[in-house]
């Protein structure tokens, strides 16, 4: 009998599919259980959020940020409001700066649980899952004490944040960072020396410096190829500076690297918000500009130039010069950045939206070319998308 | 040579303004024509050039080893539609060397090509499929240059400026044909766009006297 050739076979890996971290659609073209090109599709929860927030005064467009990684909210509302805080040359009051830089390691660790839990899943570890969301749970306790929402918090205006924190939070949220180590002891013991786990993961989807840099790969999946890169130190932003941390970077590039840089990142965050609540000043939250930030409630009702403030400002807004300006800030997933283009209006001309895992998710034929279709779930899973902000 | 407005904010800067002027200074030099101005605004360099230009520009600026702009965050476009060349392409470039960032303007109207640049730095890649479907702006010698966001067989680019919020067709699931069809957008009513822009001189130049002047004049 002649040899036979067997004809590569496209699947069809979601839309619907546990695996997928939401609605990715990736045609695979197999050959046999190999990987012979890999194309996801994306869109599918394109909101048209960068259109739509070129119809909104500035304030408006903020709680679009919430929406796209809507895995660490606080942290992509930094981006939006450092850029406004660049354009219009305002000053953030030292305690907000100290509430904003808390809150975007609690995100990060609110980040960084739901992916390395939902990536063991995805290999076949199902109790990192159940022991990590008892904890996000809490975390996002600490959110919903700051600014009432759970997961769309809208707490980080141009100019500092919304609100004071309540009385005893910070106790709280110190009480608990002492016991998160104990629960990242706990992961590391289901996984890091699990065997199951590391034949899932090491030596898969291993990309090179070069290349990571090349198909604009930042965040913890850079540094896990090697690069020392991390905006938080590099080109840092509020209160950073006197933050003392370390950066993990990883050596080999694979799954399993990605995996160990994020648990260390963990805690580094840690170490952070230990600094953040021990060295808390008191003194205002938001820059006491009028023409920018809202007059407190009791003023209002005592003082008509803060009554009209108000009113001006949540209709009209305030203006930004023109001008353009682009700002990055090291969300957790990678560098996140803001690029405004401004008319001198209320609305911002152009906003453009420079997602992390957009570019992970154009790195996926590249990582998972020559692998086995099990293999393509632990690279998705160990990139850390969110289809939010993929998007957008 | 452009004008050299400088920022300083009291922030901890990207990079201190003399490494940045140093650096203008060596891209001049290394590019000479290729760039039509150079600025610095909001602690990062501005080079404004043209679609014949750019790859030989994007060339020198990743492999020059001093300046070694070596990833390209990010590649977006704006839309202006007064001006004589419709779009402006928009590339963001990262040193980690010098820890820099420069940013490219290059002008591209409707219906002209702007070279494709995923040779140079595959993080384009998806970058240019986005600008050709949310721009049309076309990308000669892309590879692979679909769709990317927007739904199967949409039409238009909805990130123009004449294209409406609200869209031209919406989709709905109809029970008879026992599939998802699309239909001309019916809105229960009217589209309703406040423009509260005070007819007075309203805040503008009142944020802070002197913040306006202190941020790099686009165009």
């Amino acid at each position: 009998m002649a040899e036979m050739q067997i004809k590569p076979i496209t699947m069809n890996f979601g839309p619907q599919h546990p695996a997928a971290h939401g609605v990715l659609r990736l045609v695979l073209e197999m050959d046999g259980e190999v990987i012979e090109r890999a194309d996801p599709h994306v869109g599918l929860l394109h909101r048209g959020t960068e259109k739509l927030i070129e119809h909104k005064t500035y304030l408006q467009a903020l709680p679009y940020f919430d929406r796209l990684d809507y895995v660490s909210p606080m942290n992509q509302e930094h981006a939006w409001a450092l850029s406004i805080e660049k354009a219009l040359g305002i000053t953030v009051p030292r305690r907000a700066q100290y509430i904003r830089v808390l809150y975007c390691e609690i995100g990060r660790i609110l980040n960084h649980i739901m992916n390395l839990t939902t990536f063991a899943i995805d290999v076949g570890a199902m109790t990192p899952l159940l022991w990590g969301f008892e904890e996000r749970e809490q975390l996002m306790g600490f959110y919903e004490r700051a600014c009432g929402a759970r997961l769309h918090a809208a707490y980080f205006r141009p100019g500092g944040v919304h609100q004071d924190l309540p009385d005893g939070l910070l106790d709280e949220i110190s009480q608990w960072a002492a016991k998160f180590p104990s629960f990242i002891d706990d992961l590391e013991m289901l996984l890091t020396d699990n065997r199951i786990f590391k034949q899932r993961t090491v030596d898969i989807g291993v990309i090179s410096e070069e290349d990571a840099l090349d198909f604009g790969m930042t965040g913890p999946c850079l540094r896990a190829s090697g690069v020392a890169w991390d905006l938080r130190k590099t080109q840092p932003y509020d209160v950073y500076p006197e933050m003392e941390f370390d950066v993990p970077i990883g050596k080999t590039g694979d799954c399993y690297a990605r995996y160990l840089v994020r648990v260390e990142e963990m805690r580094q965050s840690l170490r952070i918000i230990d600094q953040c609540i021990a060295n808390m000043p008191e003194g205002p939250v938001l820059a006491e500009n009028n023409k920018v930030t809202p007059p407190k409630r009791g003023e209002m009702k005592n003082s008509m130039e803060a009554l009209i403030h108000h009113f001006k400002l949540y209709t009209e807004g305030f203006h930004v010069p023109e001008g353009e300006s682009y700002t990055a800030v090291e969300a957790p997933k990678g560098e996140f950045g803001v690029y405004v283009v401004a008319d001198g209006s209320n609305r911002p001309y152009r906003c453009k939206i420079r997602a992390p895992g957009f570019y992970f998710m154009a790195a996926v034929d590249h990582l998972s070319r020559g692998h086995m279709l099990a293999d393509s779930v632990a690279i998705i899973g160990s990139l850390d998308v969110v289809f939010g902000e993929i998007d957008r | 040579m452009g004008e050299m407005d400088q920022i300083e904010d009291g922030r901890a800067t990207d990079t201190a303004p003399s490494a940045l002027e140093t650096m203008v200074v060596h891209l001049q030099h290394l590019l000479g024509d290729a760039v039509s101005s150079a600025d610095i605004s909001g602690g990062q360099i501005i080079l404004r050039t043209t679609s014949p230009a750019l790859i030989t520009l994007l060339t020198s600026l990743r492999d020059d080893v001093v300046a070694s702009f070596n990833q390209l965050t990010d590649l977006t476009a704006v839309d202006y539609p007064d001006r004589p060349e419709r779009f402006e392409m928009v590339y963001q470039l990262l040193s980690m060397k010098n820890n820099m960032r420069l940013r490219i303007l290059m002008p591209v109207d409707e219906g002209q090509t702007a070279p494709s640049v995923v040779g140079l730095f595959n993080s384009a890649n998806w970058a240019e499929r986005e600008v050709w479907d949310m721009f049309g702006i076309f990308f000669a010698g892309h590879p692979d240059l679909r769709r990317l966001l927007t739904d199967y067989g949409f039409e238009g680019h909805p990130l123009r400026k004449d294209f409406p919020l609200t869209g031209h067709v919406e989709v709905r699931y109809d029970d008879t044909l026992r599939r998802v069809v699309n239909e001309p957008v019916s809105l229960v009513q009217e589209f309703r766009d406040f423009d509260f822009l005070s007819p007075w001189e309203g805040m503008q130049g009142q944020i802070d006297a002197g913040s306006a002047d202190k941020v790099g004049k686009g165009e």
